[in-house]
């Protein structure tokens, strides 16, 4: 038995490197020369947001197998500490006066605050809330979202001073979602759900969604590892929501809404529940539709609830089941079935 | 605060409560036959109430017809989600059937906001006056509500446990592989529960229109999850339980209303409904269940 084809780890990063840089470059060539107007663009930008906030539902729902339903709960503290954060800085005048690169700091800062704001926030909810399961699991977060939105609309009256601006809206966040800062943003919040999920932390999760009680028998903590899934998923839909204060300009806690986080739900149950690759498509599918479909806009939420009860009956597992895509596994793949067929041929000119 | 206007929050919370009650036994009952958190079930009460508004506004139906009316539709709905929805998926993960029921439940508001538009479409009170208690103002609608909701909950309590039918449905919720080994009729006694929860839902959608004569798309929504907290916090499964419960979380949002904290008393209910989970999450009336490997 000869030896199978391997690419070795250090070309595979190469090799997936090179395509994020190429991907990259893609997209720069087209909006330079206008084969995508700022409009896209924008969408493009928007898409950058679903797919890191379907992804890490993705975590908690597909890999960790819970249904939360409080996701944009966790975006929206990721929003408003982001927004209140760079709010406080001159980022606002920067960038009005066409300074770019001096508020990179100030974004950069905004970023990690709202990913650990909203980690503390997934803590504090999920060590109560991963004690219950199933239905129980969703009502509650559904609970602490609800609760979370419903502070940041009353807490102003509570606190005496203007903080979050209640329902009329926090305004004059500098728009700081560049198209580069989404990108880089989305290749690193996929980069550590793949790292994650691929080391032995990753496959421990794994092992609590297929069997909880047999993952326990073996010596696996399962409440740390609950708990880090959840938080972790937490604190990139923090990520996210900040990513989305910086596109929108300003922010309104009507936004994060029950609806909110079905639709998050939508991407990743439409995807397939487990797979990463499902959940970056079906974000970018349910963004981007809608947009070329605008006469159809009436009917958006409509077919969604309906794709989502059609899917559950005819495919449960979503479009991509829980198959991720790798391209070195793909090449590896299509060198051994080649090297097969040339072995099986050389073996039947042997017998001749 | 005196101590008449205290009276009257109780009575306004009693009200509110009987309507979270009548829902939280259409959740309860379904919850405890088939394990399934049936989010439809708020947004059957929203169709009803549109059923009430356009027999009385378009049609200019008498008041009475529109009522039974909306009572049919709704009960007709509910059955109807439950065969092409739910019954498909009777032997799917729980997960599956919980993600169905969003849909539906998302279907039913989207679809009521494309038919019937995102306004809210308000009508004539259909019970109007008030009278005099002791000094406090009690108004009719009050007691109406009070007294058809107290009506429904006696009568359903007589249907589950004097009635063949009600000892089928309780077989079928303690064991459902047994109960159809006994020859119980699983899809009829899955359907007649969720016919007799959407007809409860039918009941409420028309109590909670004698309370606030409007409908909109997504007036369920919240309906439906603070009914469904009233049944977690009764104990799901437990009928006497879904009572207690609703008219609870009646009288609790009436109380945080007159300490004049209304814009949270959505937050104080998901509280409670946290603080149950946590510490009893088998309810007040509820039975423990013990997870088997």
């Amino acid at each position: 038995m000869e030896k199978k084809f391997k690419i070795a780890m250090p070309v595979r990063y190469g090799i997936n490197f090179a395509l994020i840089v190429l991907g990259w470059v893609i997209f720069t060539v087209l909006f330079s020369t206008g084969a995508l107007n700022d409009y896209w663009k924008g969408i493009v930008v928007n898409i950058g947001v679903n797919i890191i906030l379907a992804t890490s539902l993705n975590i908690a729902c597909g890999y960790l197998g819970q249904l939360p339903l409080g996701h944009a709960g966790f975006m929206a503290v990721g929003a408003y500490t982001g927004a209140i954060y760079i709010k406080a800085t001159p980022a606002y005048d920067l960038l009005r006066a066409g300074n770019t690169t001096a508020i990179i700091p100030y974004v950069i800062v905004a970023i990690i605050l709202a990913a650990l704001v909203s980690g503390i926030f997934g803590l504090l909810i999920g060590i109560p809330a991963l004690r219950l399961k199933g239905d129980y699991l969703a009502i509650i977060t559904l609970g602490f979202g609800e609760i979370i939105r419903i502070v940041i609309t009353n807490i102003d009256s509570v606190l005496g001073f203007k903080f979050t601006y209640g329902a009329s809206g926090l305004a004059r966040i500098p728009k700081f979602s560049s198209f580069n800062l989404m990108y880089i943003m989305t290749v690193i919040s996929l980069f550590l759900i793949h790292v994650f999920m691929k080391s032995r932390h990753g496959r421990a999760v794994l092992s609590i969604r297929d069997n909880e009680i047999a993952a326990e028998s073996v010596g696996i903590n399962t409440t740390f590892y609950k708990t880090t899934a959840f938080v972790f998923s937490a604190m990139l839909a923090g990520v996210a929501g900040c990513l989305y204060a910086g596109t929108l300009g300003s922010l309104y806690p009507a936004t994060f809404k029950f609806m909110k986080s079905i639709e998050i739900l939508v991407m990743v149950v439409l995807g397939g529940m487990g797979s990463m690759l499902g959940s970056v498509i079906a974000a970018i599918v349910l963004t981007g539709l809608p947009e070329l479909l605008r006469s159809f806009s009436d009917y958006r939420m409509v077919l969604y609830s309906l794709a989502l009860v059609l899917m559950m009956i005819f495919r449960p597992k979503g479009l991509m089941g829980t198959y991720d895509f790798s391209l070195n596994k793909s090449i590896e793949n299509i060198v051994n079935k080649i090297r097969g067929k040339k072995a099986a041929k050389a073996d039947k000119e042997v017998q001749e | 605060m005196t101590f008449s206007s205290l009276i009257a929050q109780f009575i306004n919370g009693l009200q509110t409560g009987s309507v979270y009650a009548l829902v939280a036994l259409g959740y309860s009952m379904v919850y405890g036959i088939i394990k399934l958190l049936n989010f439809a079930h708020g947004d059957i009460i929203m169709v009803g109430a549109y059923v009430v508004y356009y027999a009385i506004a378009s049609f200019a139906l008498p008041p009475m017809l529109a009522v039974i009316l909306a009572v049919l539709v709704s009960t007709l709905l509910g059955v109807t989600v439950e065969k092409v929805a739910y019954t498909p998926l009777r032997s799917a993960p729980r997960l599956s059937l919980l993600i169905t029921a969003i849909g539906v439940s998302f279907l039913l508001e989207n679809g009521a906001q494309l038919l019937f538009g995102a306004d809210k479409k308000s009508l004539d009170p259909m019970v109007s006056g008030s009278f005099q208690l002791g000094g406090v103002n009690v108004s009719y609608a009050a007691v109406v509500t009070i007294v058809v909701s107290v009506i429904a909950m006696v009568a359903l309590t007589i249907l589950v446990n004097k009635t063949k039918m009600g000892k089928a449905m309780r077989a079928v919720s303690e064991d459902m592989g047994a109960a159809q080994l006994m020859g119980i009729s699983l899809n009829r006694t899955i359907s007649m529960t969720f016919a007799i929860g959407s007809f409860l839902a039918g009941i409420g959608s028309v109590l909670y229109l004698c309370a606030y004569p409007q409908a909109t798309p997504t007036m369920g929504s919240m309906l439906g999850i603070k009914a469904f907290i009233a049944a977690v916090l009764g104990g799901i499964g437990s009928i006497p339980g879904a009572m207690i419960g609703g008219f609870a979380i009646g009288i609790l949002e009436a109380l945080v209303a007159a300490v004049h904290l209304s814009m949270w008393k959505d937050a104080v209910v998901f509280l409670i409904l946290i603080i149950v989970l946590l510490f009893k999450p088998a309810g007040l009336l509820g039975k423990k269940t013990q997870e088997k490997v």
